[in-house]
This record gives C-alpha cells, sequence and structure tokens, in this order.
C-alpha cells in the first residue's frame, strides 16, 4: 500500500472511531429511552416528557427555532455544585437525558445572555407577562438586552380591538405609550408563548452514568 | 530560498514555478476573491449583531434581522464563505506547488466554486427569512449542507489524483494536513447532517453530533489548512527548513487522534451520559501533544529570525496566527477543565475563545498566505504597503481588544451568575461596557477588513506594478541596512523565485 492510501485510511479510522465514540454508542445506550409513565400524589399517572399537541405547541417551538432564541438562552439546569443553576430557581433538579427524548433537536444550548428556559413554565405562569415581554423586554424588564418582537403582534391604537376568538387582547401600560393601545399577538406569537408552557422537567429522574 | 536568477538550474526553477502558478491563476483567484466578498458580508452582520447586544432597539423592527436570524447568518458567511473559501484556494495552490504539477480540472474548480458560492447565499437567505435550523454551525437547512458537503467529492478526487501523478516523490507535511482536512470536512459535514435531520439519532445524541462536528469544523477543517500553510510559508519566506520532520508527522497523527475527541466539553454539566464529558475532557487534555510540537516546531524555524517580521507582512500575519494557535489551543485545553468551564460555560468567554481560533489563528494566517499567493498569480505587486500596515494593525489591535474584553467580561459574567444572591438583572447590566468594547472591536476589524479588499479588488483588476520583487513594509534598502546591522542576511522573502 502506498503513502496516500496510507494516510487516507488513518485520517477516515480516527474520525470514524470518534463518530462512534461520541454519537453512535450514546445514541446506542439512550436509545430505548422514552417516556415514562409517573405516579402522582393524588393517584393519577402522567406521562413524562409528553408529546407538543400539533396544533399551538408543536407550531410554537418552530417559532422559537425560526427566531433564535436558542443563541441567548439555554435549557439545562446543571447539577448542583456546579453553578447556581438549581440555587437561582432556574429548576428543582439537574437536567438528564429523558428530559429531551421526544426534542429533535434539543435546543439545549450553550449561551445565557437571558436565563435558562428549561422550567420557565413553572416560574412564569402568566400568559400576559410574556406577551408584554415579548412585544417589548423593557416593559417588564426595564434594562434588559433582549430583542422585541413586536412583529409578532398587531397594535391597535384609540379604540380597543376586536380579537379573533382565543386571542389575548392586551393593554399596553400607561406609563408606555401616550394613547391607550392594544396587541393581540399574531398565530405565530401565540404559538411561541404556548410552547414557552410547556417548558418544565418536573418529576425525580435518573442520571445516566 | 535564497535565490540567484543568474544560476541556469534556478532559472528553470524559477519557469517551472511560474508555469504552476499561471495554471492555477483563474481558479484561486475566484475562490480567494469570493472569499472576501462573504468577509466582507460577515464583518457587516458580525456589527450587527453586536450592536444589537448593547443596543436592542437598533434595527429592531425587521423580522429579519432578528439579533437570533443576523448572529447564526454572520458564523455561517465566516465560516463557509470567509474561511472555508479562502482555505480551498490555498490548498489548491499550495498542492500544486507541492506536487509541482500543474493545476488540473480548471472549468470543474470553478464551476464548483461558482456552486459553492450560490449554495453559501442560498443559506445564509435561508437563514435570515427564518428557515435555520437553530443547530450551532449548522444552520443551513439539510438540502443546503449535503449539497455543500458532497461537492467536496470532487476535491477529494482531486487531491488524490494530484497526489498520485505528482513529480516531487517527497511528502511534506503540508500535504498531509490538506489531504486529511479534505476527507474529513464532507464527512464531518455530511454525517452530522444527516445524523441530526433523520432518525438516526434521537435526544441528546443529535446534541453531541452537534458538538462533535463544531468543535471538529475548527479541529478537522480550519486547523489542518492553517498549519499547512503556516509550516510551508515560515520556511519559505525565511529561506530556512523547518526545524524536525519528525515532530510536524507526530503533530499530525496527534491531532488526527485527539482532536475529534474534544467535542463534547462544550456539553459539560449537561444532561449527558457522564462518561462522555469524561471522554471530551481527556481528549481535550491530550491536544497539549500535537499543541506542543507543532508550536516548539515552529519557535524553532523562527528561532533568530523574529526581526523579519518587520519586512515580511506575510509573515507578519502568518507568525501572528501560529502563536495565536497556540494560545488558543492551550485555552481550550484549561476550559475542559470542571472548574474553569463552570464559570466560562454559558458566557461571552467562550465567544471570545472561538474568535481567537477562528479569526486570531485561521484568518491570520489565511490574510498572510493571500498576501503571499496574490502576486504570484497575477504577477503583480500589491498597489500599497501602507494599506497592508492599515489592515494588520487594525485587525491585530482589533483582535486582542476582543478578546480581552470578552475573556474578561466573560469570566466577570460566570462569576456574577454563579452567585445565587446576584440578581440576574445586574449580570446583563455589567456586561454592557464590555459588549460596547466588543462593537468597537469588530469596527477595527471590519476597517482592516475593508483595506485588505480595496487591495484585492485592486490586485485582480492588476492595478501593481509588475511583480519584481514582493512589497515589503519597508524598503529594499532600508531592510538591507538593517539586516547588516544585526548580522543577518538580507531579508529573503524571495523575489518572484520563491
Ligand atoms: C439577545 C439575547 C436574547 C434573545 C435573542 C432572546 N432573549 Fe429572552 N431574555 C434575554 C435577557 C437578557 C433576558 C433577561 C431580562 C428580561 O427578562 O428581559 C431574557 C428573558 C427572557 C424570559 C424571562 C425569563 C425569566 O426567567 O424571567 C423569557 C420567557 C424569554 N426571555 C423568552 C425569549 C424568547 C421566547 C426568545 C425568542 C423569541 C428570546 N427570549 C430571545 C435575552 C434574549
Amino acid at each position: 500500500m502506498n503513502r496516500v492510501s496510507l494516510i487516507a485510511l488513518g485520517v477516515l479510522a480516527t474520525v470514524i472511531a470518534s463518530l462512534f465514540g461520541l454519537v453512535l454508542i450514546p445514541n446506542f445506550q439512550l436509545e430505548s429511552m422514552g417516556p415514562r409513565s409517573i405516579q402522582q400524589p393524588d393517584g393519577s399517572t402522567a406521562v413524562y416528557p409528553a408529546e407538543l399537541d400539533s396544533y399551538l405547541e408543536a407550531p410554537g417551538r418552530e417559532v422559537y427555532r425560526d427566531l433564535g432564541c436558542v443563541y441567548c438562552h439555554s435549557q439545562q439546569v446543571r447539577p448542583e455544585g456546579f453553578g447556581a443553576d438549581i440555587e437561582r430557581g432556574w429548576g428543582a433538579r439537574r437536567s438528564v437525558p429523558r428530559d429531551y427524548v421526544l426534542q429533535s433537536p434539543p435546543f439545549m444550548g450553550t449561551m445565557r445572555t437571558g436565563p435558562d428556559l428549561a422550567n420557565i413554565a413553572d416560574r412564569q405562569p402568566s400568559q400576559e407577562w410574556h406577551y408584554l415581554h415579548l412585544y417589548d423586554p423593557r416593559i417588564t424588564s426595564p434594562g434588559s438586552v433582549m430583542p422585541s418582537f413586536k412583529f409578532l403582534f398587531d397594535t391597535t391604537v384609540g379604540e380597543a380591538p376586536r380579537a379573533p376568538l382565543g386571542f389575548p387582547m392586551i393593554p399596553l401600560p400607561e406609563t408606555y405609550v401616550d394613547e391607550p393601545t392594544w396587541i393581540v399577538p399574531t398565530e405565530r406569537g401565540r404559538a411561541l408563548i404556548a410552547y414557552l408552557g410547556t417548558l418544565r422537567q418536573p418529576f425525580e429522574m435518573e442520571e445516566v452514568q | 530560498m535564497e535565490t540567484d536568477p543568474r544560476d541556469p538550474g534556478r532559472a528553470a526553477d524559477v519557469r517551472e514555478r511560474a508555469v504552476i502558478d499561471r495554471s492555477a491563476r483563474e481558479v484561486v483567484l475566484l475562490w480567494y476573491g469570493s472569499s472576501v466578498f462573504w468577509l466582507l458580508l460577515g464583518s457587516m452582520l458580525a456589527l450587527v449583531t453586536s450592536i444589537k447586544l448593547h443596543t436592542p432597539g437598533f434595527l429592531a423592527d425587521w423580522e429579519w434581522l432578528t439579533f437570533g436570524r443576523v448572529r447564526p447568518a454572520h458564523l455561517n458567511t465566516v465560516i463557509y464563505g470567509w474561511a472555508s473559501m479562502s482555505g480551498v484556494g490555498t490548498l489548491l495552490w499550495l498542492m500544486a506547488r507541492l506536487c509541482k504539477i500543474r493545476l488540473p480540472w480548471r472549468e470543474g474548480l470553478i464551476l464548483a466554486g461558482i456552486y459553492w458560492n450560490a449554495m453559501v447565499a442560498i443559506g445564509t437567505f435561508q437563514i435570515l427569512v427564518g428557515n435555520g435550523t437553530s443547530i450551532e454551525w449548522l444552520e443551513f437547512p439539510w438540502w443546503v449542507s449535503i449539497p455543500l458537503g458532497v461537492v467536496f467529492l470532487v476535491l477529494i478526487a482531486l487531491t488524490v489524483k494530484m497526489l498520485r501523478t505528482r513529480r516531487e516523490k517527497h511528502l511534506y507535511v503540508s500535504q498531509w494536513y490538506l489531504f486529511g482536512a479534505t476527507i474529513w470536512f464532507p464527512f464531518l459535514y455530511v454525517a452530522a447532517t444527516v445524523l441530526i435531520h433523520s432518525p438516526a439519532a434521537t435526544g441528546v445524541a443529535k446534541a453531541t453530533a452537534n458538538w462533535w462536528f463544531a468543535h471538529n469544523v475548527l479541529g478537522l477543517w480550519l486547523t489542518p489548512i492553517g498549519l499547512a500553510s503556516a509550516y510551508y510559508f515560515i520556511p519559505k519566506v525565511l529561506g530556512r527548513p523547518i526545524h524536525s520532520y519528525y515532530l510536524s508527522i507526530i503533530g499530525f497523527w496527534s491531532l488526527a487522534l485527539f482532536y475529534n475527541w474534544a467535542g463534547t466539553h462544550h456539553l459539560i454539566g449537561g444532561p449527558l451520559p457522564a462518561w462522555l464529558v469524561t471522554v471530551g475532557t481527556v481528549g481535550s487534555m491530550m491536544m497539549f501533544v500535537p499543541v506542543i510540537t507543532v508550536a516548539v516546531n515552529h519557535h524553532l524555524t523562527m528561532a533568530g529570525h523574529f526581526s523579519k517580521m518587520r519586512f515580511s507582512p506575510t509573515l507578519r500575519f502568518i507568525v501572528f496566527g501560529a502563536m495565536s494557535y497556540t494560545v488558543v489551543s492551550v485555552q481550550g485545553s484549561l476550559t475542559a477543565l470542571r472548574m474553569v468551564n463552570e464559570v466560562g460555560h454559558f458566557t461571552h468567554y467562550t465567544i471570545a475563545h472561538a474568535h481567537l481560533g477562528v479569526y486570531s489563528f485561521y484568518s491570520m494566517i489565511a490574510f498572510g498566505s493571500m498576501y503571499y499567493v496574490m502576486p504570484r498569480l497575477v504577477e503583480r505587486e500589491w498597489v500599497s504597503s501602507r494599506l497592508i500596515k492599515i489592515h494588520f494593525w487594525a485587525c491585530a489591535v482589533g483582535m486582542i481588544m476582543y478578546w480581552v474584553g470578552l475573556s474578561f467580561g466573560g469570566w466577570i459574567q460566570g462569576l456574577m451568575m454563579n452567585n445565587p444572591d446576584v440578581p440576574f438583572m445586574d449580570v446583563v447590566q455589567r456586561m454592557i461596557p464590555y459588549l460596547w468594547s466588543r462593537s468597537i472591536a469588530g469596527t477595527l476589524m471590519t476597517i482592516g477588513h475593508v483595506s485588505f479588499a480595496i487591495l484585492v479588488w485592486k490586485m485582480i483588476r492588476r492595478e501593481g506594478a509588475w511583480l519584481v520583487e514582493p512589497t515589503l513594509f519597508v524598503t529594499r534598502k532600508d531592510a538591507r541596512e538593517a539586516a547588516n546591522a544585526s548580522h543577518l542576511p538580507a531579508p529573503a522573502t524571495g523575489g518572484h523565485a520563491s
């Protein structure tokens, strides 16, 4: 065998080895893991994690992807003793592989310009807060550097508009506008907030060694 | 190489090199020229992204320019447009020179260049209209990234053909790296795209596929090209051989063995099986082997000749890049340590680190290579040594400012976030001055890029003087005097001959 084929072989072998080691073997280890039913304190059973509904939540996840929220927000809680994620109230326990079995792909994130969102549904249950925050984060969080997403809303000045069935109509605070103004989320805006409402990592879950 | 054009054997060599350079002219100019276009566009996108982080009202009403779209658009234009295209240009030229054959398949390579441009343009457009994937470094939709990876089959076939028909029997270490890179990149790109977009991998395995890929784009694609260039141009400009052939081979195989495994250090503390994170940390530590061998080898080649950086633009850019390689790799290995990662992860510290790799190391070497190659392709001189100076200093100062500001700021950000008594909003506010420093640094770097683009434009339009001797930072006479004063030979940057 000549020099050139030898290099080609070596080069391929090393990269294939790491593909197996870092991706295919862990995938094999975790593949069989799926949602689990869990006995709740009140006797009922819950399936965790649950599928997103295809009506609002799954399209909402697409909006989250499309607008690149992942570049400022992670969705993973680090274990106790490693950072202060749990102390900050970003989750009650660390995130584990099972939390992500239905997510394709998971938005675990690598940047925390904003807070972790793995459990935002529990931390901030108010939809109205989310709509105002999304419209302009400076309304709810003065000094925030999160972009405003006004294009996810229809704005009406003067008279209250008639929102379509199922769409909330939210007045902007008087300190923010001169004239009475209402916002109504678009289809995508409503879907995004519905998706945020699904973000929670509850129950005790086993770690994987 | 010290050349005397009157020596008949040398004169034949000179002619041969000119024939090879001429064969590569159109192809390499196309890849280089396109890369500079993407560099300019990428810099604009970078500035917009950076400004939005401290002044969120900036261009806020246009959905297609929202932060979460311009940021990936910036990354993908600079990686797949600027860095990859300049890399392919250098790769083709170096391969032809080192194999001592004319560049084959010229029409095909021009078509491939046009195709590559079209794909990067379509991919970037798709990100801006909201079809990006939000998977870092793989934001192009799969129907763009697969065709991009597949066109590399042409490059693999081409390098194999060139190596088999080579007229110089000895394989120089640069050829090893370049050949490795052409095989690694398409494999990584296609495998990662398939795993992430198909059910072949599930859940967190998709995240490990993501970081296996993203880490290796730098490690197994841009790094080998950067090192191949440094290994070629440093000895070439100095006119002395590389310090040790054996060290360079050890460096190559240890890089091939260990770099692959380091990617999961981007997921430390994350929801992975514990052993995976350990593997990533071990891989990162092992990276000390290739890094130290390369650093020692380059340093010993340069030893005693650092003063030549005063004269040669190529050398100045490339030595800056080669030194950054050592710094960024050591920093990368340390970042995989738990106690460093606990603070630096999820902060601007990581962003600073990434730029030290792709910019300070890779891009500076790419600039240096282009300063050497383009005059030989066009047979004209660079029009202005002042613009080269502006380019160098704006980019070097900008980069250092970028790195210091964001590393420092990111570290503070990490310490504050890890202290639960500090309200999150205080962290956000505390970062603002550091984010401003990044916008200023980015502006400086963009000024450098514009100077470079002007130079390249004028070069392609053949506005420079006929190539007699290379553009140096000082006149030939100053250089000779300075060299005499320090008992060094006159700058052997070589004329057309080298
Ligand atoms: C430029 C970075 C950035 C982007 C992009 C971004 N955010 Fe934020 N986000 C922040 C910052 C900073 C905060 C903290 C201050 C605040 O509450 O606004 C935050 C806070 C939040 C909060 C409140 C978290 C809490 O704990 O109270 C939510 C919810 C949120 N963002 C959702 C989103 C969504 C959804 C998107 C995408 C449409 C998004 N963010 C995009 C930076 C960003």
